[in-house]
């Protein structure tokens, strides 16, 4: 596994090699130099997780870098969602559940497994598969971040809530009607209303669990551009079924089965010369 | 196994054998006839009974109402029906029973809210489970057992604080409703804040809410009509109790909103005058009717409003 970085070497990128477990970690030799100015966001060392006795993670290792997309595919399952909600602690919200390993969280480099959830949290945003805003207005489900932050000044605000509609493509849908109920939006609105109540706390990193899978494709075009816009500013990792999406729209992809990271490296590299027959069989086997 | 294989022998007999089966099917078809009978009946008498009562309350309260003009009913301060210069103001009656319910309410929204904010959010399930029950047992003590506890506990007690409380007065019944509409309005609520989905409680947390916050801004925003509805019918209940009034309040028809006086509610004034024996078709055994619509009217106004908040509640995710 760890000589496979050698064989590839027509599609440059700049990851980092990087090698623990069983993971094989698709890089290219040749741009070691260049994955030196990449920093790391988080670095999950050797996760394991437990439900009860049940265990839905396997000594997953993966670093996560500052300002790219991160995608996780996999079959239903696998365990995507689990490592996704390891990062904002989510699983401290149930009895019984149980975390072995490391999450590291840079720049302070201290592991956030061991940290407050609460604390964790107010770094790490989330938007979840289904749109679930407040029954709030538009205005306060994207205020709701900023005000647990202490932010309450009117200008501050506006200008932070205007700016996250902005970002999720949502502002001139909204703009006239920001104090009527978030239920009045549709679906692919409320998602994106979600995105900008995540984005609104300029969160270190932020998790989505399959965002568009309610969706129709035109609200999923939406948010895909929404968060290719995104990626120069914010650290993402996307939970998705659809491959094509990962293929669109991340930097780096990690496939996962059973509870243990397969492969991860760089999406180019992952869809067109998975190293592992398991990855290969699971892309070949969506694309037909 | 052996009832399965008898049946299944008894209706091959009864195909294999045309008369057998046709009597078969007769006997279940009267079978289900009978039972549908036996349920129509059930079900016509309490409509019937429910008709007659309001049948019974209209024209009784008609003849007293050919007595009483309206306005006076409505507008008159005394309530005197068996004097000799009889006054029949309603609103003395209503306003003792609005203010113990006003007081019942004050202590039951807070401490309702309270309880079910516990259950709901913080509670480990096995105290949940402990307590809910619990709430249901409270829910079955007889009224005349919270009367007593008000005027030989609460109001003594209350006199220590309050010296210039009167024996009977409308603080005691009030606060004792109060605690005797709690298990139900607090498990009513506790029940429409667990309705809310649990991803909307992951927004709270993943946004770095505290469980207070979650509680606070979330999760009672998103059941707020089903906590509305919890206290309006328990402020119906407690508009209608007897008991507790009738034994600790007095029997004064007193107007005024004044706790720590006695004064007679709707309640109390015809638990007293059913007690008594008025000559019937006399004045004052009509009033208890005039006095019955009104609070027929009140509760019916709870009641609907809190079965459109429950209905409303349902319909919000
Ligand atoms: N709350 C839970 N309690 C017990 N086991 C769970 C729980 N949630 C998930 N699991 C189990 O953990 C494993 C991983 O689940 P997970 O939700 O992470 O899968 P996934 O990859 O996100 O799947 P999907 O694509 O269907 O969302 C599964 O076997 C699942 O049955
Ligand atoms: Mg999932």
């Amino acid at each position: 596994m760890q000589t496979l970085n050698a064989m590839h070497s027509k599609k440059p990128d700049k990851i980092p090699m990087k090698n623990i477990n069983e993971t094989v970690y698709v890089t290219s030799g040749a741009d070691a130099a260049a994955a030196a100015s990449n920093t790391l966001r988080a670095d999950v060392k050797s996760l394991s997780f437990w439900y009860g006795e049940n265990r839905a993670l396997s000594s997953v290792s993966m670093p996560v870098w500052d300002r790219k997309i991160t995608a996780l595919i996999g079959p239903s399952g696998c365990g995507k969602s689990t490592l996704l909600r390891s990062f904002n602690r989510m699983h401290d919200l149930y009895p019984g559940n149980r975390y072995d390993g490391e999450i590291r969280l840079y720049p302070e480099d201290r592991n956030l497994i061991e940290m407050d959830p609460g604390l964790v949290r107010l770094r790490v945003g989330m938007v979840f598969q289904k749109p679930n805003p407040f029954p709030k207005s538009i205005f306060e489900n994207v205020a709701a971040g900023l005000r647990v932050r202490g932010i309450h000044r009117r200008a501050v605000l506006d200008e932070r809530v205007e700016k996250s509609l902005k970002d999720a493509a949502l502002w001139n849908e909204v703009k006239d009607r920001m104090h009527d109920s978030a239920y009045s939006l549709s679906g692919g609105q409320q998602q994106r209303l979600c995105i900008a109540r995540a984005l609104a706390p300029q969160p270190d990193l932020l998790l989505l669990d399959e965002p568009t899978s309610a969706l129709d494709p035109i609200a999923t075009a939406k948010i895909e551009d929404l968060l290719t816009g995104l990626r120069q500013s914010v650290t993402v990792i996307i939970v998705t079924h659809n491959m094509q999406q990962a293929a669109r729209i991340s930097d780096l992809t990690g496939y996962m089965h059973m509870g243990e990271l397969i492969e991860y490296g760089d999406t180019g590299e992952l869809f067109t010369n998975p190293r592992e027959k398991r990855t290969s069989d699971y892309i070949t086997g969506r694309f037909g | 196994m052996t009832n399965a294989a008898s049946v299944v022998i008894e209706v091959q007999h009864n195909r294999s054998f045309g008369g057998a089966s046709e009597k078969f099917l007769r006997r279940r078809a009267m079978q289900a006839a009978i039972a549908r009978c036996i349920l129509f009946a059930a079900a016509a008498a309490s409509v019937l009974v429910t008709v007659g009562i309001v049948y019974v309350l209209v024209t009784e309260s008609a003849s007293f109402f050919s007595h009483v003009s309206i306005r006076d009913f409505l507008t008159d301060t005394q309530w005197t029906p068996v004097f000799e210069n009889a006054r029949f103001g309603v609103m003395t009656l209503v306003s003792a029973t609005l203010t113990v319910a006003g007081i019942a309410l004050a202590f039951a929204v807070p401490a309702g809210m309270a309880l079910a904010i516990y259950l709901s959010e913080y509670a480990r399930p096995g105290i949940r489970e402990t307590v809910k029950p619990f709430l249901e047992l409270l829910e079955g003590v007889p009224t005349v057992v919270y009367g007593f506890f008000a005027v030989l506990f609460v109001t003594p007690l209350l006199q220590i604080f309050l010296p210039e409380l009167s024996g009977f007065n409308l603080l005691a019944p009030g606060l004792v409703m109060g605690i005797m509409i709690l298990p139900y309005t607090a498990s009513v609520s506790e029940d429409a804040m667990r309705a809310v989905p649990m991803g909307l409680r992951e927004a709270g947390y993943a946004l770095g809410y505290s469980r207070f916050r979650v509680a606070a801004q979330v999760v009672i925003p998103a059941a707020l009509s089903g906590i509305t509805a919890a206290f309006i019918l328990g402020m119906s209940r407690a508009v209608g109790e007897t008991m507790v009034v009738a034994v600790a309040a007095g029997q004064n028809p007193n107007f005024g909103f004044d706790p720590m006086e006695g004064a007679a509610t709707i309640t109390a004034y015809i638990v007293q005058m059913a007690m008594g024996d008025l000559p019937h078709g006399s004045i004052a055994y009509q009033s208890v009717f005039g006095a019955g619509i009104v609070l027929f009217v009140i509760t019916l106004i709870f009641n609907v409003l809190g079965f459109y908040m429950r209905r409303r509640f349902r319909e919000v995710y």
